[in-house]
């Protein structure tokens, strides 16, 4: 297979970038993306070409640091996977390929497709967590947990954190993103505690880090590899509502 | 800036539920309206226009209605802007994935909205401080302003309905986005009632926007 490959290619955070378009013809149909990219980076090395810097590291879709807006979408025209499940054989014999990195003021790129996320980390920081007591681990069976509350809370945080909703939002909104974290604590006893102080101060370093603001378009669902659902936005919105009204 | 006093989620609460109170106004205008077709005297429209123009709770009320499309507006354009600084530099190649089109767009859909209304509120101020407004001459409304017949002459006018046709096509994109997306706001997302909301929300965006067009249209053609 040959592609062609127009890629995002900057030096340093300061250096304004452009895009560069190569041909590749190494692509065999069952080479994953990533693994595509570090073939095609062998050949810049060989040609004594600066290769091109992109973000990986679990290569198995639990890392979420595989972040490349490709051909139109983050993670690739492919829905429910991430970049580094991305297989070749979605892509046609001499396609045109465009590979981005994300693109969001809190996420400034670093360097080609890799950019800073660590924007996640703070509202994290802010609020992503639950405070307790060091020493054993308890008897998880002590506190009842509905089967409910377990399954919804298991299903908001599979989110690997990798940023796709900020890049697939027209407004680089984060909330699918802090939702989802706001809402694997909220729905279980031991969140509950500090869930009133949580989501207030995890919204408050969403907005102080430049995020835009929530439209409810719904791109961020429909791109998300690991398909958080949008009723965790509406979550994170009560979930406000009652801790600034209480 | 603003974000600094309001949290983006306090200001979506405030979008939203302004956003539901003027669909409602909009209901009470359409039904209102509605009148003038059913009624070729133009009686009950008449009385209707008098008694919200006399009505001691209408004129305090027509203040709330002012603010909220003044804040509705006002917020609107405030998490656009930011909307737009959270993304300095767009894609090359960007292919949205958005649930509807119209979604997309709210800025500029509420944009024509807002033209209309000043030009609509300029009319409809000028002509009653000029008192340009023409008499009612029979019948037991005889002396009062005759609203109806004003809003009948301009409808008269083909280029103003086609104007008023397509600023209300614009006012219906904008709404069957809208209401689905008020609740999802408020935090109301449920399994069972999500897909009434959604469903009652494009049928609403209809039944106003074609409830709006057809009066010029009828009166254009039929009257
Ligand atoms: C009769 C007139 C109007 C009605 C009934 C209406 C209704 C609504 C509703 C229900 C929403 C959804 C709120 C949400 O998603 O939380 C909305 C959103 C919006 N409206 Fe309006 N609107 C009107 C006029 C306007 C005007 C004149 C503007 C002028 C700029 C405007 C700008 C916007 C914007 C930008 C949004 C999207 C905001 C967001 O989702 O954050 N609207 N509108
Ligand atoms: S919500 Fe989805 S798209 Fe957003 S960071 Fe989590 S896994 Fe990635
Ligand atoms: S490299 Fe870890 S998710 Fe893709």
């Amino acid at each position: 297979m040959k592609v062609k490959l127009k890629i995002w290619r900057q030096e340093n955070a300061e250096a304004k970038g452009s895009f560069q378009t190569y041909t590749f013809d190494k692509v065999a149909p069952e080479m994953s993306f990533l693994e595509m990219m570090d073939a095609f980076n062998t050949q810049l090395i060989t040609e004594g070409k600066e290769p091109v810097a992109f973000d990986h590291d679990c290569r198995e879709g639990i890392c979420g640091a595989c972040s490349m807006y490709i051909n139109g979408h983050p993670h690739g025209p492919v829905s429910g996977i991430t970049t580094c499940h991305l297989s070749m054989r979605h892509f046609k014999d001499g396609e045109t390929i465009t590979v981005e990195p994300w693109r969001a003021k809190a996420f400034p790129v670093i360097k080609d497709l890799i950019v800073d996320r660590s924007a996640f980390d703070q509202i994290q920081i802010a609020g992503g967590f639950i405070s307790m007591n060091v020493g054993g681990a308890p008897e998880a069976n002590s506190i009842p947990v509905k089967v409910k509350n377990a399954d919804e809370a298991f299903d908001s945080s599979v989110c690997i954190g990798c940023g796709a909703c900020v890049a697939a939002c027209k407004n680089a909104s984060a909330m699918l993103f802090v939702s989802a974290k706001v809402s694997q604590f909220a729905l279980l006893p031991q969140g509950r505690v500090e869930a009133k102080e949580r989501v207030e101060k995890m919204v408050a370093k969403m907005d102080d880090l430049g995020f835009g603001n929530c439209t409810n378009t719904y791109a961020c669902e429909a791109e998300c590899p690991k398909d958080i659902s949008i009723t965790n936005i509406a979550r994170m919105n009560r979930e406000f509502f009652s801790a600034k009204v209480s | 800036m603003s974000k600094k006093y309001y949290s983006s989620l306090t200001k979506k609460y405030i979008m939203s539920f302004l956003g539901l109170f003027l669909m409602t106004f909009l209901l009470v205008h359409l039904s209102i309206n509605l009148l003038l077709i059913v009624d070729d005297s133009r009686e009950l429209f008449n009385e209707a226009a008098h008694f919200m123009g006399t009505n001691i709770f209408i004129q305090v009320f027509q203040w709330v209605l002012f603010s909220a499309f003044a804040v509705h507006i006002l917020v609107g354009v405030i998490l656009q802007i930011q909307n737009w600084m959270a993304r300095p530099k767009g894609y090359a190649r960007r292919v949205g994935a958005e649930e509807s089109i119209f979604s997309r767009y709210m800025i500029y859909t509420g944009a024509i909205i807002f033209i209309f209304l000043v030009i609509h509120l300029a009319d409809f101020f000028a002509n009653k401080m000029i008192g340009d407004v023409p008499e009612i001459t029979s019948g037991n409304l005889a002396g009062m302003e005759d609203m109806g017949l004003l809003v009948m002459e301009k409808f008269k006018m083909g280029g103003y309905v086609l104007f008023y046709v397509i600023i209300f096509l614009f006012l219906g994109f904008h709404l069957d986005h809208a209401f689905q997306s008020a609740f999802q706001s408020l935090g109301l997302n449920h399994p069972k009632y999500t897909p009434f909301i959604k469903g009652l929300g494009h049928f609403m965006a209809i039944v106003l926007t074609v409830g709006f067009i057809s009066i010029p249209i009828i009166i254009y053609f039929f009257k």
